[in-house]
């Protein structure tokens, strides 16, 4: 949809699993692209999350086609913890059902993390604040400044069921000598909140940051747009074990920023009441990274130290006896299908679950808990999961036509434009991503190898005339006598080395009583067997995955455009 | 015919002949032919004996006359010379060819109409002059380009698309060519590419005139019940005596000899033809026993498949010529024509 600019058509099609695809689209950790198929035929997968932002960004009216919440409600009331993507979703899926959602926000505005910890100049103001309103506007009775200090008290106000979605709030700290003697050493997640809501506006010109994930790449980042001119990352570890995504960490060394591997921190250098410094030991490590042997010790210079090394669960305002367990991490026991805790009618999800995830982990954490909530509410058990779906649908429209696009672009992943170095710095709410143009988005989508049209075999219509062997542009189709998997892979066409990736195998043949065997794992799907099968023994289907949400089975689910 | 073009895409462990080329390498335009039909099938086995050979791809010449299978050439090897000739002399312009240049690898393409009606005395003459080249009969028994009439190796009793039985004798290229002297003489399936490509290879490496007949189904005009060259028939009435390997010099290739024993010959480069599982008394290079050994198969319904003969010992046309060694196309212009004087000189021989 997205090739045929059909943009509002693809963002709510998206928005159904994805809930936030313009956030999304900017911000997503991807765990789809290292998955995406592209990557078997050539090095990068096709750059699925930003396309997501290409529909978010060239959508036209669209709020007419939003889920609305009925007038008459269904006289259950659920609380929301916390307004972070996971309860977001949450009162997504459950306010067109009829419930009446109260949001619990510490802050003044909504978002969780989506706004506290990721900067402005990776996502826009505008498009978070108008992703949360899609959803609060449907009659979220939102209360805003309003911390949940006491669950006990929480759960004595007689709401059918409550959410937990206050993520993973605390910052990990790091007590080594000197920690307690400056005010210049910031938790990470804690300075980036502050940042946020305007609360701090400057950094010194030297920058140390300790730790190598993703927020440290926006502490760096946000601290180049404070003042910072001379900005270090400092990693304890080699670079093939940065946690930080491959692109946020390209996206910071664009920006100057030093990444420092190999040091690990000792004290921070305090003279005068002032820090000065910090004192790393500086290592070597043996080849797998496991152990290491100290060098030498070395003191860098700094005004401010930002302490990025991770996150922690914290929940001091739930009391431990009513009935709400906790394992020996201190952290809740949260079933991993339904997401309720020991507690019936109490639910967790995102960060708040089971530690630090990221924000599409979240969403799908608000998807499930939502259906466990509604099926609580309802009388249903909360153990019982409506089933998925799938339909499958022959795309062959006529000869040589087929009602999906087949051509094999072998374009490389288009690149994204940044905004000049001179000018990003200037402000710090300037988006440094300017997201694809119309030609670079209808090239991105055309490398999609098509992973929904599946290559179907009727095996009993096959006269074996070897046409979709030879036409085979990746080699993936053998006929061949049967054989154990192991004997099968090593006598096909091209050798099978994908392990992971199950072979086809077809019954008996009718001329030969050889079998067809597919190895899927290169296949590009240009459909070009089934076009060169005399009897359609091969035909393309479309296979669409249908997904239940809260209170809509895969039966009524349509993903019909609108 | 597809409405794509077959996509660049290529598998990761794909491996790379002598000339670090890919199997890829050695593909031609997309096919409009129906899909189905053999003759791809027998172009995808000629793409796979060239890219093993290692045969650069400028060294090959595609030959061809009139039908269906003679628009093949355009389907394999794209970095080849090629000629389409007019129907049923391809083998003329094939000697043409190699008398200039006696260096390239000449494939010749041609179908049962081309080579068994229209053609059948180039052929035969071809034959004769034991020129080298490979030439392919893509024999499906119907005229497919001009919807389906009977061809000249139509088998007796074989229907038409309609029901019509054949009432003529066809003519068997093969037992046709071992009369007339041929020194390379096999038969093949299209849906049998682990005989047909050492099939092929070998057919490169002979010194003379090499025949290859398959059999090839027409998808569209003769796949039907009736037909003795459908898909169906071609397996049930096909059989497979001999296993046929290719052996090139200085490669070592361990084979499971058969119970009933094995037979090399030796090719004029050095490579070794190896048929396994030979029958009993079953001598490749004895021409008699391999006639009678084939009208006893073809009289009990069997098609007989595989190199059935093969004789190294016979001159091809250059030797028989006496020509010189180097092509022709490299010998200097002043040496291939002397002038006038040198004329007048010979015509003075004769005076």
């Amino acid at each position: 949809m997205i090739a045929q600019g059909k943009y509002t058509e693809s963002y709510l099609l998206n928005r159904k699993s994805n809930v936030f695809p313009g956030i999304l689209g900017r911000t997503c950790d991807r765990p789809c692209e290292p998955a995406c198929r592209r990557t078997r035929v050539e090095e990068k997968p096709v750059a699925i999350c930003r396309l997501k932002r290409v529909a978010a960004d060239l959508k036209g009216e669209y709020k007419q086609f939003l889920p609305t919440a009925p007038e008459t409600k269904n006289g259950k009331r659920v609380a929301l913890i916390g307004a972070g993507p996971a309860s977001l979703t949450v009162a997504n899926d459950l306010m067109p059902l009829g419930y009446s959602v109260t949001l619990f926000e510490k802050q003044d505005k909504p978002g969780g993390l989506m706004r506290s910890n990721i900067p402005s100049f990776r996502l826009p103001e505008s498009v978070l604040q108008e992703e949360c309103d899609d959803i609060l506007e449907m009659g979220v009775d939102v209360r805003y400044n309003s911390p949940v200090t006491s669950m006990r008290d929480l759960l004595g106000q007689g709401y059918d069921a409550v959410f937990v979605g206050t993520g993973a709030p605390r910052g990990k700290d790091l007590d080594i000598p000197g920690r307690h003697d400056t005010d210049r050493i910031h938790i990470g997640i804690d300075w980036l909140e502050s940042v946020a809501f305007g609360h701090i506006d400057k950094i010194g010109e030297k920058v140390l940051i300790i730790g190598v994930g993703n927020t440290a790449m926006d502490c760096c980042r946000t601290s180049r747009r404070l003042g910072g001119n001379d900005i270090k990352v400092m990693a304890r570890r080699p670079r093939a074990y940065f946690k930080a995504s491959p692109w946020e960490l390209e996206d910071a060394e664009e920006e100057q920023v030093e990444i420092v591997i190999n040091h690990a921190p000792k004290r921070f250098v305090i003279e005068d009441g002032r820090l000065v410094g910090m004192e790393f030991e500086r290592l070597e490590w043996d080849a797998k990274a496991r152990n290491s042997r100290v060098l030498e010790t070395v003191i860098l210079p700094c005004e401010d130290v930002i302490l990025a090394i991770g996150q922690e669960n914290a929940f001091p305002w739930i009391e431990r006896e009513i009935g709400i367990e906790f394992d020996k991490w201190d952290m809740p026991k949260v079933d991993e299908t339904t997401f309720e805790s020991t507690r019936p009618g109490v639910f967790f999800g995102g960060d708040s679950a089971f530690g630090p995830k990221n924000i599409i982990w979240a969403v799908e954490h608000g998807h499930q808990a939502a259906i466990s909530i509604h099926n609580h509410c309802m009388g249903v058990p909360v153990t019982s999961r409506p089933p998925q779906g799938l339909n499958i649908v022959s795309q062959k429209m006529g000869l040589s036509e087929w009602s999906y696009h087949n051509d094999y672009n072998p374009s490389k992943r288009q690149k994204m434009v940044h905004v000049d170095l001179t000018e990003r710095f200037q402000k710090l709410n300037i988006e440094v991503e300017l997201g694809f143009d119309p030609e670079q988005t209808a090239r991105e989508v055309q490398r999609c190898l098509n992973c929904d049209i599946q290559t179907v075999f009727t095996a009993k219509r096959c006269i074996e005339c070897d046409a979709c062997i030879d036409i085979c542009p990746v080699q993936c189709l053998t006929i061949t006598r049967n054989g154990g998997e192991e004997d099968l892979r090593g006598r096909l066409s091209a050798p099978a080395i994908n392990l992971t990736q199950a072979l086809y195998v077809s019954d008996a043949l009718p001329q030969t009583s050889r079998i067809m065997a597919k190895d899927e794992d290169v296949c590009v799907h240009c459909g070009l067997c089934a076009e060169r099968c005399p009897t359609a023994a091969w035909d393309m289907q479309k296979s669409d995955v249908l997904i239940p949400f809260a209170g809509i089975s895969v039966c009524t689910n349509s993903y019909a455009t609108v | 015919m597809p409405s794509i073009a077959k996509p660049v895409a290529k598998h990761p462990s794909l491996q790379r002949n002598k000339l670090d080329l890919t199997i890829r390498d050695y593909e031609g335009a997309m096919s409009t032919l129906c899909a189905g039909c053999g003759h791809d099938s027998i172009t995808a086995a000629i793409v796979k004996a060239l890219w093993k050979m290692s045969i650069e791809p400028h060294r090959i010449a595609k030959l061809s006359g009139i039908g269906c299978s003679s628009k093949t050439p355009t389907y394999f090897v794209n970095g080849a010379h090629g000629f389409n000739s007019a129907h049923g002399r391809m083998p003329s312009i094939a000697a043409g060819a190699s008398a200039a240049n006696r260096d390239l690898v000449y494939i010749g393409v041609s179908g049962d109409g081309d080579s068994l009606s229209i053609g059948l005395g180039q052929l035969c003459h071809a034959i004769r002059r034991n020129v080298k080249m490979v030439y392919v009969i893509e024999n499906n028994g119907v005229y497919g380009l001009t919807k389906g009439q009977f061809s000249a190796s139509t088998d007796i009793g074989s229907t038409s698309k309609k029901g019509d039985p054949n009432r003529m004798p066809p003519i068997d290229p093969v037992t046709m060519a071992l009369s007339i002297g041929a020194t390379f003489v096999a038969r093949s399936f299209s849906g049998d590419k682990d005989q047909l490509v050492p099939v092929l290879e070998a057919a490169v490496a002979h010194r003379g005139f090499a025949l290859i007949d398959v059999i090839s189904p027409c998808v569209t005009f003769n796949d039907h019940k009736g037909s003795t060259k459908s898909y169906l028939a071609s397996r049930q009435s096909m059989v497979r005596p001999i296993e046929t390997d290719f052996v090139p010099p200085a490669e070592e290739i361990l084979a499971q000899i058969g119970t009933n024993g094995v037979t090399s010959v030796t090719m004029h480069d050095g490579s070794v033809l190896r048929f396994t599982a030979v029958p009993k008394d079953y001598d490749p290079t004895d021409r008699g026993k391999v006639s009678a050994y084939l009208r006893e198969r073809a009289a009990a319904g069997e098609v007989v498949t595989g190199l059935l003969y093969v004789d190294e010992s016979q001159p091809d046309m250059h030797e028989m010529s006496q020509t010189v060694a180097t092509p022709l196309v490299n010998v200097p212009y002043s040496k291939l024509c002397p002038g006038s004087g040198a004329l007048s000189k010979l015509l003075d021989q004769f005076r």
